[in-house]
């Protein structure tokens, strides 16, 4: 919420005239919520500090006539750090206050501009989400920063709780003060990682603006236009091709997952060409998705002249509508949407729209249910739908040890109940076809490991013996 | 003359255009029975006589009739009708429904037609058209009945037409909604004489020999406080005196003291009696044999007497149905040959067992009707409640048991067969021991149509609550996602409304205003309850696994459950969570609860602490992060403003002010919330302050007031004095100016030593206003808790001025909704419903959690 500009520059009163804001009067200007304050604690010919203080309204930020409430958890509550940070308001502050000096211009001493000056810079307190020390480091010390930083604690009486992601940050460079509020205006809420206001394509023409001559050269500028764009993919991908020339950027993730994820990416599409294969091996016409989420595998089954009846259920609401999205459904030819039927359900309740179906595909959904659950779940599916062919997958917990940055015990994902090994899926899966008149195949999907096996594993049902 | 038609008839009235269809239907029925096919053409095209728009017009035309009559509701059809295929479409629709088709046929002179439709401007057809339809009436009205109305009223005149005075709606033969017992249900007897009397007289009956008048068989039977008897059929074959039985219960059934619905196997001798060729199979054989010895007169008798056996009975104001193999909810009251075969022979799927017999499909695990279900039919090794349903037929003839079912006390009362009469094709005991009772384990598997879209939920406190289907939709993800098993979910707690918003200048909620809501509403004693800061939780403790089986149906899941108000399990660590309930159970045992109250499991409403056990994240994310950014931050600005304003710069001081005020507030934010946090490391470090005794085996505690809840719970807590935390109470006499004070004194001293507030309820836990239900607890909560609600700054005094703007109506509405199907919803399971019924009520609380209210309030 504070931002100390201190100069050493002689004489540090310069400084005044390249603000152009009087450093002997307390100015105030207004913000969208709130105001922002300038002043200078102190001013002299050997030291100069200009102060920018957000001033932001915390009960007009939930209730005022800008309703921001609607836009996620973070702004949503008056329980907020918004007031007490450096974020996407300290971005919109910077450019309204020293809108001249952003702009290189200063009519009564224009040889300042360009002049690089010695720089101190204070940020009361930065925000720095998964990334912390090292990411601000990363942002900064490329431009030729000197970079100190004050981390804080989450609760000194509750220090096993840790650290928080502020960090009071200092930085030092001589650098023209064009450029170093160029760099302010671009990195704090890039390591905020949250905005403030609706972030849309107007958003990549400020980003490149205030990036010109140092962003498309940065080692970090891949990270630093995803954060600042709030991780919206398609602007950042397209503020990217500006960047590199249009070159074409090739698909960016976060850097230290990135092998991770890629391996995940295609052992998903891996999985589900394997299911596709074995929904069409079946000779199924109606099939079912049962957990199909945003509808990779409906738009899979779409394409096969094979399947007549496609239908979708997911128990979230938001996911079919995604699913909907992605298949262009509204514009869809009547003749495809016709093949295509998307509802909510949950598979712990017996539903009568689920009977009738030639094939169903269960893929990695039994592992989000409690495991007390699961005998409905198989009452659902296997005696009460009963589809003819099941095609059934879920992670093999045995293979965990191979993931080098899953800590032991843990699982995949936070919502997993189990993660289970390959006898215990075996063993429950041939109950299951005892109990209900299948027949049982079980498939690796993915590379197989001599130990522990493939990354995921497959069960096939086949009604009757 | 007077025209009688069944209460539930689909009246086609049928005659050529002109012959006076509409004015009879207007002058005879009402106005909504009559659905006519020119105004359905009118509603399709704007003209009541547009042939082009027949078909689609006749297609509204049936919609409308199929849903009338799916609601129970007698119908008139106004059109032509004149040609059986038009007819042949609605008869079957009638079917459908199980209603009587009756056919009124306006046989008018052929001129007073031509006349009639003469004088009206908008019928220009020819007078041939008029021919014809005549021509085709007269080739339709002999085979009217061979059609399938089962009454036919022919006028043939305009005389009449007018001649007739009124329509006489007459009741079904299996209405009889006005007896409404006490009954003695009995199962499928096959003969079995010695044990029917046994029963009879286990039942109280008296039994004497009287003077055989011809119709009674020297029989009288009575029961000292006038109780019926109804037989379920199934009299005859297999047993040892088919005869007798018949006697007996022809006896009882003519001087009123029974009634009796027809078996398959009585229709069967029926049959056979009147000559048809039935196979002597199945214990006919031996039927046929013991009449041997029987009068003819006795056989015309018998045959008089089965042929007046109606298919099934409507009881008690709707509230009972009976028949032989049972029968569906669209079924009872109605009439056609349906009906009838569903209530001899029930349901089956065409397909044939190991065992040579049909598969029966168990309508019964579809009922959801109102009407409690009595049947036989299928022998089952004991009867058990399935959805309001009771299969009593205990196979006595196969050595079972004879049973009967004494209504409305719903109590089984059963004689042991002397022996096994007939071996049963299919062993009566095929089914492996079950743990589970018929409707645990149907309970297993819930139905999604009983949870999604708009739902209507029918509650005691409230009447009907409506679940809108955006919020059945929602909590559709949290109940399926994230909550236990529904077994054990019987309950929900409503949300709480915060009291009035206090008119005193520093306060955004103060007791005074909590007092006054009740105060206002006439209600002169309240009870005041310290508010802990913990998460909400519900416990089921049960005294052993075996009580979890029994009652809840619930195996190898613990001896009960903590869970929080959308429905998740409290503990994420299995041991703990034992542990925890452990120590409950063992206080309960302690301090006597189970003989006490004469049960083996308890529901209890209570709050679980520390805070921070189960907001870790929440804490950690917000409130933490909030505190340590204020913080770091709020020091630099007031260093740099205080050197600012040492410059001597001016307009610096009030920013300088506002900024140690807010300096000052984070600080007493950050001691707010950690006034709830402190470490949990085992189970000694968790507090439990129940505050409700919901239920107990046999009672909801709703009819108890706070006081009796507050005093039976101290006793329990006593009893672990570690784990379990008394909550402070006071009662406070509204009218009493000097004991509202002291609670206001008390409130004070409570959350100025950082308490939450407290929770003002009414003395009794249910109590009405003039306005109806009120709420049943607003809570008060303290100055500085609100910060951890309303944020650091909330009490700057502009900040104030404008929080103070709020709307509470919405959220006190939610909380009386909520509070009505959570108190439904124990009712229910006291009750024993089936599981859908209490889930019902349970998800309707957590649907309604998902309207969008102020999350502060």
């Amino acid at each position: 919420m504070l931002l100390n500009i201190t100069t050493e520059h002689k004489p540090a009163t310069d400084l005044g005239f390249l603000l152009h804001k009087h450093p002997d009067k307390f100015q105030s200007i207004d913000l969208s919520i709130g105001k922002a304050h300038i002043f200078y604690p102190e001013n002299s010919e050997e030291r100069t500090t200009a102060s920018l203080l957000l001033d932001i309204d915390p009960i007009d930020m939930v209730k005022g006539g800008r309703n921001l409430s609607g836009k996620g958890f973070s702004l949503g509550q008056y329980v907020n750090d918004r007031p007490y940070v450096a974020s996407s308001f300290m971005s919109v502050a910077i450019a309204k206050a020293f809108s001249t000096a952003m702009n290189g211009k200063c009519s009564n001493r224009p040889e300042l501009v360009n002049v690089k000056m010695p720089f101190q810079v204070t940020i009361s307190v930065l925000p720095a989400p998964r990334g912390g020390e090292t990411l601000i480091r990363k942002m900064f010390e490329p431009l030729g920063y000197k970079v100190e930083l004050e981390p804080h604690v989450l609760d000194e009486e509750f220090m096993h709780w840790g650290d928080s992601k502020y960090f009071t940050l200092k930085l030092s460079h001589t650098v023209t003060l064009q450029s170093l509020l160029s760099h302010l205006y671009v990195m704090i809420p890039a390591l905020d990682n949250d905005k403030h206001y609706y972030v849309s394509q107007n958003e990549i023409e400020k980003l490149l603006e205030k990036g010109k001559g140092w962003l498309s050269n940065h080692p970090e500028k891949e990270q630093i236009t995803r954060r600042y764009l709030f991780n919206l993919n398609s602007l950042s991908r397209q503020a990217l091709d500006r960047l590199n020339d249009h070159e074409g950027s090739k698909e960016f993730m976060d850097n230290a997952n990135t092998k991770e994820l890629e391996k995940k990416e295609t052992l998903h599409q891996q999985r589900l060409s394997i299911v596709l294969g074995k929904l069409k091996e079946s000779g199924a016409k109606k099939v079912l998705d049962l957990g199909c989420g945003e509808g990779k595998l409906i738009r899979m089954l779409l394409k096969e002249k094979q399947f007549s009846e496609i239908s979708g259920m997911d128990v979230s609401y938001q996911a079919l509508m995604r699913c909907k999205d992605r298949l262009h459904w509204d514009d869809m030819a009547p003749r495809q949407r016709e093949r295509i039927n998307l509802f909510q359900g949950a598979l712990t309740y017996k539903d009568r729209r689920l009977e009738g179906f030639d094939a169903a595909a269960i893929v990695e959904v039994i592992e989000h249910l409690d495991e007390n659950r699961l005998k409905s779940f198989e009452r659902v599916v296997f005696e009460s739908a009963k589809p003819k062919t099941v095609v059934l997958t879920t992670p093999n917990g045995e293979y965990n040890v191979l993931f080098e940055s899953m800590e032991a015990g843990t699982m995949r994902h936070t919502d997993h109940r189990f993660e289970w090994s390959r006898t215990e899926f075996e063993t429950w899966g041939k109950r299951i076809a005892k109990n209900n008149n299948y027949k049982v195949q079980f498939f690796p999907i993915g590379e197989e490991d001599d130990k522990v096996g493939a990354p995921s594993q497959m069960a096939v049902f086949e009604y009757g013996n | 003359m007077e025209i009688k038609v069944p209460e539930l008839s689909l009246v086609l009235l049928i005659g050529a255009s002109g012959s006076g269809k509409s004015t009879f239907a207007k002058t005879h029925f009402g106005n909504y029975e009559v659905v006519s096919s020119d105004v359905c053409r009118g509603i399709i095209s704007n003209d009541e006589n547009n042939q082009f728009a027949t078909n689609d017009a006749f297609d509204l035309l049936n919609f409308i009739i199929g849903k009338r009559l799916k609601n129970g509701h007698l119908t008139v059809v106004d059109a032509t009708n004149v040609q059986a295929e038009s007819r042949k479409g609605l008869i079957e629709l009638a079917r459908q429904y199980h209603a009587l088709p009756v056919a009124i046929v306006l046989d008018l002179p052929q001129r007073v037609c031509e006349d009639r439709n003469a004088n009206r401007q908008d019928r220009n057809f020819g007078d041939h058209v008029i021919r014809q339809q005549k021509q085709q009436l007269k080739r339709s009205i002999k085979g009217l009945k061979r059609e399938g109305f089962r009454k036919i009223y022919v006028l043939k005149s305009e005389e009449e037409v007018n001649s007739v005075s009124s329509i006489i709606r007459e009741k079904l033969y299996n209405d009889k909604r006005e007896l409404q017992g006490p009954f003695d249900i009995i199962g499928d007897i096959h003969g079995c004489y010695e044990e029917t009397i046994a029963l009879l007289k286990k039942l109280g009956y008296i039994i004497s020999s009287v003077e055989n008048d011809g119709r009674n068989y020297g029989l009288e039977i009575k029961h000292p406080e006038n109780r019926q008897v109804i037989f379920l059929g199934d009299l005859v074959d297999r047993g040892p005196n088919s005869p007798a039985v018949l006697k007996l219960v022809m006896s009882m059934v003519r001087s009123g003291s029974a009634l009796c619905v027809p078996g398959n196997h009585d229709v069967k001798l029926q049959k056979k009696l009147n000559g048809r060729n039935v196979q002597l199979k199945h214990g006919l054989a031996e039927t046929m044999e013991q009449l041997d010895n029987e009068t003819p007169e006795f056989i015309a008798d018998l045959k008089e007497f089965l042929y007046s056996l109606i298919s099934h009975y409507i009881l008690d104001e709707g509230k009972l149905a009976v028949a032989h193999a049972g029968i569906k909810e669209e079924m009872q009251g109605r009439g056609s040959g349906a009906v009838r075969s569903f209530c001899l022979y029930g349901e089956t799927t065409g397909e044939i067992d190991e065992f040579g017999l049909p598969v029966r499909y168990n309508w019964a695990s579809e009922y959801r009707g109102k009407a409690k279900v009595i049947y036989g039919h299928t022998p089952v090794p004991s009867a058990e409640w399935l959805n309001k349903t009771i299969d009593i037929d205990t196979g006595c003839v196969f050595g079972g048991k004879l049973t009967a079912l004494r209504y409305p006390e719903d109590e089984l009362v059963s004689v042991k067969a002397a022996k096994v009469y007939s071996e049963p094709v299919k062993p009566l005991l095929s089914e492996p021991d079950l743990k589970l009772s018929h409707q645990q384990e149907y309970d297993d598997l819930l139905n999604i149509d009983d949870v999604i879209g708009k739902r209507i939920v029918q509650t005691r406190l409230r009447s009907n609550l409506t679940i809108r289907e955006e919020n059945s939709i929602a909590a559709l993800e949290v109940m399926s996602r994230f909550a236990i098993n529904p077994k054990w979910l019987i309950y929900l707690p409503p949300t709480m409304s915060p009291c009035a918003t206090s008119e005193l200048p520093n306060y955004l909620e103060h007791p005074k205003e909590a007092i006054n809501y009740y105060k206002k509403r006439g209600i002169e004693r309240i009870v005041c309850e310290e508010k802990h800061m913990g998460s909400r939780v519900i416990l089921v403790v049960c005294k052993n696994e075996e009580t979890v089986l029994n009652r809840f149906g619930i195996e190898n899941e613990g001896i009960g459950i903590c869970y929080t108000r959308t429905g998740r399990n409290f503990f994420n660590d299995a041991a703990l969570e034992k542990e925890f309930l452990a120590r409950v159970q063992k206080a309960l045992s302690v301090s006597g609860f189970w003989d006490k109250f004469k049960t083996d499991w308890v529901c209890l409403d209570a709050e679980l602490m520390p805070w921070s056990a189960k907001a870790q994240s929440l804490l950690k994310d917000q409130y933490a992060s909030v505190g340590s950014a204020a913080k770091g931050s709020l020091s630099s600005v007031e260093q740099t403003l205080q050197s600012t304003k040492d410059r001597g710069i001016s307009g610096v001081e009030g920013i300088l002010e506002k900024f140690s005020y807010k300096k000052k507030a984070v600080s007493k934010f950050i001691n707010a919330y950690r006034n709830y946090c402190w470490d949990v490391n085992s189970v000694d470090d968790y507090r439990l302050a129940p505050f409700h005794i919901l239920a107990t085996e046999g009672a909801v505690h709703v009819d108890r007031d706070h006081l009796w809840h507050m005093e039976n719970i101290k006793e329990v807590c006593y009893a672990d004095k570690e784990i379990l935390t008394v909550t402070p109470y006071k009662i406070v006499e509204t009218n009493d100016r000097e004991s509202v004070q002291k609670a206001i004194d008390w409130w004070a001293e409570m959350t100025n030593k950082g308490g939450e507030g407290m929770v003002v309820k009414p003395f009794d836990f249910i109590s009405f206003g003039k306005e109806g239900l009120l709420q049943p607890a607003v809570k008060c909560r303290g100055s500085e808790y609100l910060r951890i609600i309303y944020g650091p700054e909330y009490d700057l005094p502009e900040n104030l001025q404008r929080l103070k703007n709020r709307g509470l109506s919405r959220k006190r509405s939610l909380a009386l909704r909520e509070f009505a199907l959570g108190v439904e919803g124990l009712e229910r399971f006291i009750r024993k419903e089936p599981l859908r019924r209490i889930h019902e009520s349970v998800f309707g609380v957590l649907a309604l959690e998902s309207e969008d209210v102020d999350p502060r309030l």
